[in-house]
């Protein structure tokens, strides 16, 4: 039974956004899809901790909180917040570029500013065959015609019912067949705000018959701001026959951030979808659901995930695999490594359909407990209708090989020196998926120099 | 050099060493044998400092230092170096990585500036030569798929690297083959100096036929029972233990 904690100040104004976001939508396509979706999130409701798939994540205190809603359509970017954005992303590109290495060959910027896009902050490919908007200018591209709203999972996704009534901007990209960007596509998020705020993205990445395309997202808030910002984000990924898709999703944020999001991807015969998500310490609140559909056969998906938790942190990782045609690979290897009073959630769910013979759904989550007040809850769930796959899965959780630790130290590295090098190394075969070699230096780096606060 | 002075030590509660005494001097080489559960074993863990090892009485020095109240990493900077019985696999941490790391903080602690990257690979290659150990798996994974001969002789590799006053080989000959057996004692061989001393704890002979001891000790119930020369292991080759008893 869910409670639906709809009696509250959030839920009023969600719905008086509602009123404004339905007037000024005046695409059917659209507006029916948000009317669909917000009579579908009314019936639901927040969830609460007696919904299995949020027992974990207390929502509660989160959805308790009133955020300002902002149900401006086509909003410009305040000049002081573009001076904010500017310089918020020139410290950032300060604090990365020492951690590269020399191994930087270059990336396109896409810069959200609140999620409005910045051209000015932007570095935009100008390809042919690669098209990049805002998604609210994307109605009439073939490629949103097509799958918006149409990837998502609506039913028993109440954030994601909202994301689709409400979001007001977000991105639309397009690439079409035959055509591979020739460099990863840097996504960087900035959010600021002075009082406490909600947004809700909405993306779609739509790849055409032998698309190729990397995409790097990154959040960048103001350390300095007490404000409380929730983010609901939803993208929708379309990958059709032989597409390749190489999605990271590198998460930091400080603590006021509260992250909700949702990844839902299509797949066609022969794509190849890999995801990686790295979540590191600050936002105290993550919750990453991301669902794959492999509904052709010969379909390829790689979900690689990391979570490096401090202080009082929650990280919940849900992933979803449905193996629909025969002959598909999944395989997910999450690592957590657990620091503090936080808390992390594996959820693993692989589904074998009925069709799907010759199904390899391979699943592992790892955990290092660091702290003896540190929790992880690690579930994975496989539902096998299929007589002729091989699926497996693992779970560990434990706390550093001690006798690797004492081997170490009898060669003359200190404990502290020793504890990194085994944290790495934990790390480490997840880290090196990363196809990238300055984003995976970076994230080795990201990972050193947490740890090293812990010392 | 060491000194180990009437040296209780128990794990658990369990009093495993009772009342040891041992003296190694600079350039000599100590073989300690013993039955099985004699605490062989034991006696290398509390000299590296493990964990679950508590001393409860005695001492040890090194060059009169007191080692009990160091770190295990503090002692192997002093001089100290283990070779394991049970060399652990530690996959992502590559060896040389690995060895750099050891080396620059022995360096650090002894008030020496760090190896460059041409020093240290001009030594790696010279003590990989030395101790024939293969080029290939110095840079893979620490011990990560070694073969058991392999381990052993990363051991020794890392031995020469390291280069410390007292080395303990805790039942470095077991499981090897006879080749493996003869390369890893031709390392130490060289590796043997005026200025270094070993220990060697072994259940068989067969060691010390390729590195000839100065002194063969037989421990038994946590004490040393009998000291001898190196005929003495091949009188307990012959004999066993019981006689001593």
């Amino acid at each position: 039974m869910t409670t639906k904690q709809l009696e509250s100040p959030l839920y009023e104004s969600l719905q008086a956004q509602f009123e404004i976001v339905s007037l000024q939508d005046q695409n059917a396509q659209t507006k029916g899809y948000r009317e669909q979706a917000m009579q579908q999130f009314s019936t639901l409701g927040f969830p609460s901790i007696k919904n299995e798939e949020w027992r974990f994540a207390n929502v509660l205190p989160i959805v308790k909180t009133s955020y300002e809603v902002s149900a401006n359509k086509n909003a410009q970017i305040s000049e002081e917040a573009f001076a904010q954005a500017r310089t918020l992303i020139n410290a950032h590109n300060e604090d990365i570029l020492p951690k590269l290495k020399g191994e930087q060959k270059g990336a396109y910027r896409l810069v959200t500013v609140n999620g409005v896009l910045s051209k000015e902050l932007s570095f935009l490919p100008e390809m042919e065959g690669v098209t990049i908007c805002a998604i609210t200018d994307a109605i009439d591209q073939p490629g949103f015609q097509q799958y918006f709203g149409k990837i998502l999972t609506l039913e028993n996704n109440a954030f994601a019912c909202l994301n689709s009534a409400l979001y007001t901007d977000g991105i639309f990209m397009e690439v079409k067949a035959n055509t591979t960007l020739d460099m990863p596509l840097h996504i960087i998020k900035v959010k600021l705000a002075a009082d406490n705020a909600l947004f809700q993205p909405r993306n779609l990445f739509v790849l055409h018959k032998s698309a190729e395309l990397q995409v790097i997202e990154t959040y960048i808030s103001d350390a300095g701001s007490e404000a409380k910002v929730l983010i609901n984000s939803v993208s929708e990924i379309a990958l059709e026959e032989n597409a390749h898709f190489y999605h990271y999703d590198i998460q930091k944020g400080h603590k006021n951030i509260r992250k909700i999001q949702r990844n839902e991807a299509v797949q066609y015969k022969h794509s190849n979808y890999s995801n990686y998500t790295f979540t590191f310490p600050g936002s105290s609140f993550t919750r990453n659901n991301l669902a794959i559909h492999l509904n052709d056969e010969l379909v390829e998906s790689h979900l690689y995930g990391l979570y490096l938790t401090a202080e009082d942190q929650l990280v919940d990782n849900h992933t979803e695999v449905h193996h629909k045609k025969p002959n598909g690979e999944s395989n997910q290897l999450y690592k957590g490594i657990l620091m503090d009073k936080s808390k992390a959630v594996f959820n693993g769910k692989i589904f074998v359909y009925e069709d799907a013979q010759k199904t390899n759904a391979f699943q592992q989550s790892n955990n290092v407990l660091f702290s003896e007040q540190a929790t992880i809850h690690a579930k994975p769930q496989l539902e096998i209708f299929a007589d002729d796959v091989k699926c497996s899965h693992g779970t560990t959780i434990g706390q550093l090989n001690k006798e690797a630790l004492f081997y170490l130290q009898s060669r003359g590295i200190g404990a502290e020196s020793a504890k990194k090098i085994m944290v790495k190394a934990f790390a480490f075969d997840v880290a090196e998926k990363i196809k990238i070699p300055a984003l995976r230096s970076y994230v080795e780096e990201m990972i050193v120099e947490e740890m090293s606060h812990k010392a | 050099m060491l000194s180990i002075k009437n040296l209780h030590a128990s794990v658990e509660d369990k009093e495993i060493l009772k009342g040891l005494n041992l003296e190694v001097k600079a350039g000599e080489v100590h073989a300690i044998m013993g039955p099985n559960g004699a605490g062989k074993s034991s006696l290398a863990s509390v000299l590296a400092g493990r964990a679950n090892y508590e001393v409860t009485e005695g001492s040890v020095t090194l060059d009169g230092k007191d080692i009990l109240e160091l770190s295990p990493e503090d002692r192997a900077r002093e001089g100290v170096f283990l070779a394991f019985q049970y060399p652990i696999e530690i996959p992502g941490v590559s060896n040389i990585n690995f060895l750099k790391t050891a080396m620059n903080e022995i360096r650090d602690y002894r008030g020496l500036s760090p190896l460059t990257a041409k020093e240290f690979l001009q030594m790696s290659r010279e003590k990989q030569a030395l101790v024939e150990f293969d080029a290939k798996l110095v840079n893979r994974s620490l011990n990560e798929g070694f073969s058991g001969g392999e381990k052993k002789r990363n051991e020794i590799f890392q031995l020469a690297m390291l280069d410390p006053k007292l080395s303990i080989l805790d039942e470095t000959d077991s499981g090897l083959d006879i080749d493996a057996l003869r390369i890893v004692s031709r390392g130490v061989n060289k590796l043997r100096s005026e200025n270094n001393a070993f220990i060697l704890i072994t259940h068989y002979q067969r060691l010390l036929d390729h590195i000839v001891p100065d002194f063969v000790h037989v421990l038994s119930d946590g004490k040393i029972v009998k000291t001898g020369g190196k005929e003495l292991a091949l009188e307990l080759e012959e004999k066993g233990y019981d006689w001593l008893k």
